[in-house]
């Protein structure tokens, strides 16, 4: 067996047992919202690593994956669990439309429209208060008081998630995607029906962050608007997730997902309440320039430019010795 | 029938005629070229061929049916493959990538898809260079990748814009080496070309424009003697001799 796949195996047996060992239901929230990040964090590299379509609104997603679980439980009584499958499948529904609208932009511009989209949105749930309730959200009740079944389920979500994007970047939709993202006009006259297959790759990415809106239902009992349409809290993190993790590989949005959420729960809590208070004021100052730093020395991200940290940490463990 | 006619085209850029009434056909299994000075619309006629731009006036038919107004994907499944005079690699994929994804227009599988690209690879002499970004070729073989890619679409007909541009004389022969061994897999060839070295020596028939209309066809001996072709070449002074 390689390095690669004894990695591989030590992560799966940490994953699986890590709620077996740590009790804590802090830390155990934590992982949780990690691996609804890395399910968020994979699709949007879906549609903006690997087919080029950086998108500024995948709040859009989520927010429509949260709120059909939220009212289909609250109005017709279905389980939010069942709401997670319906959540993505509405979310594809509304990707469907998104992409009507903003796929005939190319590059910045469709950036844009995807951003504006969002808002849209926001307002929308805002202000549509007979189906949403407004700004007062939705509560539900939880199914489950231990987490440790939110735990399994986020894994498995996340798990099938990197996997079903890992498989398929291996098939004609994955080389499509990528020639897509490369040069459109080329892909086309290439026998490549550009404007199928991109929606395709919008719906994949709208399926999947649906779904990790449904269960961010489901888990958290509560949603609002300025929570789950969030430009800042959702669109731009899913952003963030992409860079620092590594845009275009399969592994990337998994770390920037762990990094990001680590980053922002020790700013959040003042250093696990060991700092002065100013510091939970100041985590969107430190996403800036945890960005900044990214862009200017790991253009590729941590695991794109995995080998480029290996060799620098290597070099300071040569001049310490 | 001819496997391509072009009838009566007209593309007008706003009230620039770019292409002004042209037609012509080209005969299965031929190498049929294009040319004409700068500027008199021999890319243009190749992006109304497959679309992508629409044409203002006149009529495309390829194998007997008319594909003017078709999607540029479309009318590649049908069997036109092109090349790029300005080429756009796939840049951040590897040689065999670029292949790959072409390739993948007439088959579904990823092992299928694999073993197409890599008979166009060894077809075009491209196998050493497989793994290589498509980004980090230099020209020739940027040229080179650019045929490879249409013929991994398996086209019937294929258009060759400027692939000789830009290279020097060694590239060169092996560049009309590689266009003659295309037309022996029995694939007609459309070709726009400047360097007359390369038109003269593989072309059957040529078909000369100038300012977006038709001045000559024929084979290529009796064009280059055609006055009006020497006119729009070397201007109104040498025509006479």
């Amino acid at each position: 067996m390689n390095t690669k796949n004894i990695a591989f195996l030590v992560a799966g047996v940490v994953f699986l047992s890590f709620p077996l060992v740590i009790h804590s239901d802090y830390y155990q929230h934590l992982v949780i919202i990690a691996l609804m990040w890395v399910v968020i964090g994979s699709s949007w590299n879906l549609l903006a690593g690997y087919t080029g379509l950086v998108s500024f609104g995948h709040a859009i997603f989520f927010g429509t994956g949260a709120y059909t679980a939220g009212i289909l439980f609250t109005k017709v009584g279905i389980s939010a669990w069942w709401g997670m499958m319906f959540g993505g499948i509405a979310s594809m529904v509304i990707g469907l439309i998104v992409g009507w609208v903003c796929l005939r932009l190319r590059g910045p511009y469709f950036a844009l429209a995807t951003l504006a989209g969002g808002e849209i949105f926001r307002l929308i749930a805002t202000n549509w208060e007979s189906l949403t309730e407004g700004m007062v959200g939705i509560l539900i009740i939880q199914t489950f008081k231990s987490k440790i079944l939110y735990y399994y389920s986020a894994l498995a979500l996340a798990f099938l998630c990197v996997y079903i994007i890992h498989l398929l970047m291996k098939t004609k939709w994955g080389y499509y995607f990528l020639s897509i993202r490369e040069d459109q006009d080329a892909a086309e006259s290439l026998g490549i029906n550009t404007t199928l297959y991109k929606n395709l790759s919008l719906l994949m990415s709208a399926f999947f962050t649906g779904m990790a809106g449904a269960f961010y239902m489901n888990y958290m009992a509560f949603i609002d608007p300025e929570v789950v349409f969030s430009l800042h809290h959702i669109s731009i993190m899913a952003i963030l997730v992409g860079i620092v993790g590594g845009v275009a590989t399969i592994l990337g949005p998994t770390v920037g997902a762990f990094v990001m959420v680590g980053v922002q729960e020790i700013f959040r809590s003042a250093f696990f309440g060991a700092g002065p208070k100013w510091v939970s004021q100041v985590h969107a100052l430190v996403f800036g320039l945890l960005v900044i730093f990214v862009i200017m020395f790991l253009a590729k991200g941590i695991v794109g430019d995995w080998p480029k940290i290996r060799r620098a940490v290597f070099r300071i463990g040569e001049s310490t010795r | 029938m001819a496997l391509l006619e072009v009838k009566n085209l007209v593309k007008a850029f706003g009230g620039l005629k770019a292409v002004n009434n042209v037609s012509f056909n080209v005969e299965e299994g031929e190498i049929f070229g294009l040319i004409g000075p700068n500027g008199s619309g021999k890319t243009t006629i190749f992006n109304c061929i497959n679309n992508y731009f629409p044409v203002t006036a006149g009529d495309i038919v390829f194998k007997g049916k008319t594909i003017t107004g078709l999607k540029t994907y479309k009318i590649c499944h049908l069997g036109i493959g092109r090349t790029f005079q300005v080429v756009k690699p796939l840049s951040r994929l590897t040689v065999l990538g670029n292949i790959t994804a072409s390739a993948f227009c007439r088959v579904n599988s990823i092992r299928e898809a694999q073993d197409e690209a890599y008979r166009v690879l060894e077809f075009c002499g491209l196998l050493d260079e497989k793994d290589k970004l498509a980004k980090s070729l230099p020209l020739a073989g940027r040229k080179r990748l650019e045929i490879a890619r249409a013929l991994a679409t398996k086209p019937d007909l294929l258009l060759l814009d400027e692939t000789a541009a830009g290279l020097n004389p060694t590239e060169l022969d092996n560049a009309i080496e590689l266009i003659k061994k295309i037309r022996d897999k029995r694939i007609t060839i459309l070709i726009v070309e400047h360097i007359m070295k390369v038109i003269m020596t593989i072309s059957d028939r040529v078909h000369v424009l100038n300012f977006g209309q038709t001045i000559a066809e024929g084979s290529p001996k009796k064009v280059a003697k055609n006055a009006a072709v020497i006119e729009a070449y070397l201007g109104e002074g040498y025509a006479q001799g």
